[in-house]
């Protein structure tokens, strides 16, 4: 049957289906079941008020119960058993989690995974918060917002043809197609070059790597306090906390100890996507540049709610555009800002498409869904490829309980 | 802000000036996609798309002289236009590699076996010799010459429209929008129905049902594929477009419920009221009253869902794509084109652009409810 009319009468038979089954199942509950007549009539209204609900929530519930409940409780059983050659499985306990930490690839894109983690919802959330600020002082203001915003609405798998074309490679000698490179060329090892590019990259890592320090000393600092001790939990969380931002001062460091130490090859038409490490920020940059429309939009929005008469306030008091953007705008909408970044923070754990189509996980980039495709449908261990997808639900876990902790508050 | 107090910031010019830079920025690789899916083959692979926008001198790959002799008075004439179109200038010209810019044009050179060559500045060439050309090899022209922008759709005609290709889009093009539509019109409706459940009826277990509907929100569907595909392979859907819809339908519920319900939980509540006073079932309020009123969720929900099925590749390439390719979508075939065909940019990013042009109609077209449902499914 051709695909067309499939897809037609799919559309025909799931729309009139639905509508169809919550129509007549309202009919049947009102009509025959608990008729709303008759000696029990106020006592059969109440039951079928009782049911209604769930006449209207089943095949929601069905669907999402099969579709999302049921694979995380399947993909842990998996992940504990294997495939035998003859079909069956057999329970072997943590034998796939063992052999996936054993494997060089793995650890590779669990790093690989916490670099983009930091990187991408930072740099989204940053340029965003810039490209909020700026768009909403000026007049083309809005045109400026859909422009930046239009990423949004192009597939990852475009989204990385159209950057593999600016990080494209020519020999050298011939004329450069890829702006990358075109622009690389332009550098000649002349002092331009060393400030461009060490000295100011060293001077933004070190920024972050400070900014970085100053979050993780927030964290701690309640724990070294004398004053009243803090729940477990919250210890246990902060330290973690402290640990992520050891992490990433250690990973900023070596950075810039590789960037000072680098003898950049001037002159020379570089394949970026197989510098290994840089590689993995050349793959970031696309997504960054995706999800910093994202973050314009909700930031923006939550720009202009800041109340005006704080502001004036402000502005009386004598504060500069940027203390008021600092001291004012930012903590207003810190919270905005942590929900940005939390939905980047799930949007990057799940990336799998730019990596799958810019460089299949080669040259040092593996990431997490990457490297679970890898072992599920080329591999073939579904045993593995199951444990790495656990370990992907493992690091979502926190956000989705922090999400459904902040639903539950807001609902009360 | 500044005006408030009377004074004009300095900081404005900075601001424009940073903005169209960001802007800038954010729009170059596009336009450069957009830009190589006009040229030819050649054009991009020997210059920058960024060049193609202005008039350029450069070194031209070499011509070799073609067309039929003319016998006119004893000699035999070859002519015609080098480059088949106006407007290029020609600064040097030769007729070998060794030396491309040679002579100057409007001169006329003497080869072998008595032919003289002319070639004029706009790259009219004649060629001329007192005996027939035969099967001789004609010679070769290298130009320097200064070139106005010059586009064409011929890619577009081979990628879309020529049955022939391999390579070509339409076919996926096809399949892209069968998975879409459905998968973008199912949710909607179980999700409307459940949403008004959640919103307006009072049942035991809501707070909790509502609470699982945040959480599975963020579930990883990666983790749903090995499960689901053996589900479909016992229950006998196997790899096709049932199982892309109803994977698609699935996994787009969370967001659709969560959506619409906290759309519908805004709408006034003294409409519900008078209507239920009035004697309407539910299902008569939720048809002629909410339905109606949560337009606006809807079309947002509706461009999500469309945007994140038309872009999608792994649920395709798990429930759908079987080894006969048959059922292939644009992304997979971009992302297979990118693999076989990984410099040929004329076909590269004219395949792309067909898949992203879509999306950014759309886009352009209902940005409106695309940011309302941002709005709505993100900030708390």
């Amino acid at each position: 049957m051709n695909p067309a009319l499939q897809g037609l009468i799919t559309i025909i038979v799931g729309v009139g289906g639905c509508v169809g089954y919550f129509y007549f199942s309202n009919v049947f509950l009102d009509k025959v079941l608990f008729p709303a007549k008759g000696p029990h009539a106020g006592r059969n209204i109440n039951r079928a008020n009782m049911v209604r609900p769930w006449l209207f929530l089943a095949p929601a519930l069905v669907a999402l119960g099969l579709y999302l409940a049921y694979p995380v409780v399947e993909t842990l059983r998996l992940s504990l058993t294997e495939r035998l050659p003859g079909g069956g499985f057999a329970f072997v306990g943590a034998d796939n989690y063992t052999k996936m930490f054993a494997e060089p690839k793995f650890w590779e894109a669990l790093h690989n995974n916490l670099l983009w983690l930091i990187v991408v919802p930072a740099a989204s959330t940053a340029f965003g918060l810039l490209a909020a600020q700026l768009s909403d002082r000026i007049r083309w203001g809005n045109l400026a917002k859909s422009l930046i915003f239009m990423p949004m609405a192009i597939s990852f798998v475009g989204a990385a043809v159209i950057w593999k074309l600016v990080y494209d490679t020519r020999p050298a000698g011939q004329e450069q197609i890829g702006v990358l490179n075109a622009v690389w060329l332009a550098f000649d090892g002349g002092p331009m070059s060393v400030l461009l590019l060490k000295i100011v990259p060293v001077l933004l890592i070190a920024l972050f790597a400070a900014g970085v320090g100053f979050a993780g000393f927030l964290l701690i600092r309640p724990l070294l306090g004398a004053g009243r001790k803090p729940s477990p939990a919250f210890t246990a969380l902060r330290l973690s906390g402290a640990v992520v931002a050891a992490f990433f001062i250690y990973e900023s460091l070596s950075g810039i100890l590789g960037l000072v130490r680098a003898d950049l090859p001037y002159g020379q038409p570089q394949t970026w996507l197989t510098i290994p490490f840089w590689n993995n920020f050349f793959l970031m940059v696309v997504l960054i540049w995706i999800q910093t429309g994202f973050a314009m939009v909700i930031l923006s929005a939550a720009l202009r709610g800041v109340p005006e008469d704080t502001i004036e306030a402000a502005i009386v008091d004598g504060a500069n555009p940027f203390q008021i953007f600092f001291q004012i705008k930012v903590p207003q909408i810190m919270g905005t800002i942590v929900v940005v970044w939390t939905t980047i923070t799930i949007v990057v754990l799940k990336v799998f498409d730019i990596v799958y189509a810019m460089s299949n996980g080669q040259w040092e980039t593996q990431v997490l869904a990457n490297y679970m495709y890898d072992k599920l449908f080329r591999a073939n261990d579904w045993g593995v490829g199951s444990a790495a997808a656990m370990i992907i639900m493992l690091l979502v876990t926190p956000i989705l309980i922090w999400n459904v902790y902040n639903a539950r508050k807001e609902m009360r | 802000m500044d005006n408030i107090v009377g004074r004009k910031s300095g900081l404005t010019w900075a601001v424009h000036i940073s903005m169209a830079l960001l802007v800038a920025l954010w729009l170059f690789p596009t336009v450069g996609l957009f830009v190589s899916s006009f040229r030819t083959a050649d054009q991009i692979a020997t210059s920058g798309w960024w060049s193609s926008l202005a008039t350029q001198e450069r070194q031209n790959p070499a011509i070799r002289v073609a067309g039929d002799a003319v016998e006119e008075g004893g000699l035999f004439r070859i002519s015609g236009n080098l480059y088949g179109r106006e407007g290029v200038t020609v600064g040097a010209w030769g007729t070998s590699s060794r030396e491309p810019e040679a002579f100057e044009p409007g001169r006329t050179v003497d080869l072998d076996d008595g032919w003289k060559l002319t070639l004029q500045e706009n790259g009219d060439y004649e060629l001329t010799s007192p005996t027939a050309f035969g099967d001789a090899r004609l010679p070769r022209i290298f130009t320097t010459a200064e070139t106005p922008p010059e586009f064409t759709l011929d890619n577009y005609r081979s990628v879309l429209l020529d049955p022939r290709n391999v390579d070509g889009m339409s076919k996926a093009f096809f399949n892209t929008l069968t998975v879409t539509i459905p998968a973008t019109i199912i949710p909607i409706l179980v999700a409307a129905f459940a949403a008004y459940a959640l919103a307006w009826m009072d049942f035991p277990g809501r707070a909790l049902l509502i609470a699982a509907i945040v959480g599975l929100l963020v579930v990883p569907l990666q983790l749903a594929l090995i499960p689901l595909l053996r589900l479909h392979n016992e229950v006998g859907i196997g790899k096709g477009y049932l199982g892309v819809w109803l994977a698609h339908t699935g996994f787009g519920l969370p967001l659709a419920i969560y959506l619409l319900r906290n759309y519908m939980v805004g709408l006034p509540r003294d409409i519900i009221e008078c209507a239920k006073v009035d004697g309407a079932s539910d299902f008569q309020i939720f048809v002629k009253i909410i339905l109606p009123l949560s337009f606006p969720a809807l079309a947002s929900f509706a461009i999500f869902q469309f945007l994140w099925t038309w872009n999608d590749l792994l649920v395709a390439l798990v429930f759908l794509i079987d080894s006969t390719g048959e059922t292939t979508v644009m992304t997979k075939q971009i992302v297979e084109l990118l693999g076989t065909r990984g410099g040929n940019w004329e076909i590269l990013a004219t395949a792309a652009f067909i898949s992203i042009a879509v999306p950014i109609l759309v886009f352009f077209a209902m940005q409106k409810y695309l940011v309302r449902g941002l709005l709505a499914g993100s900030v708390k």
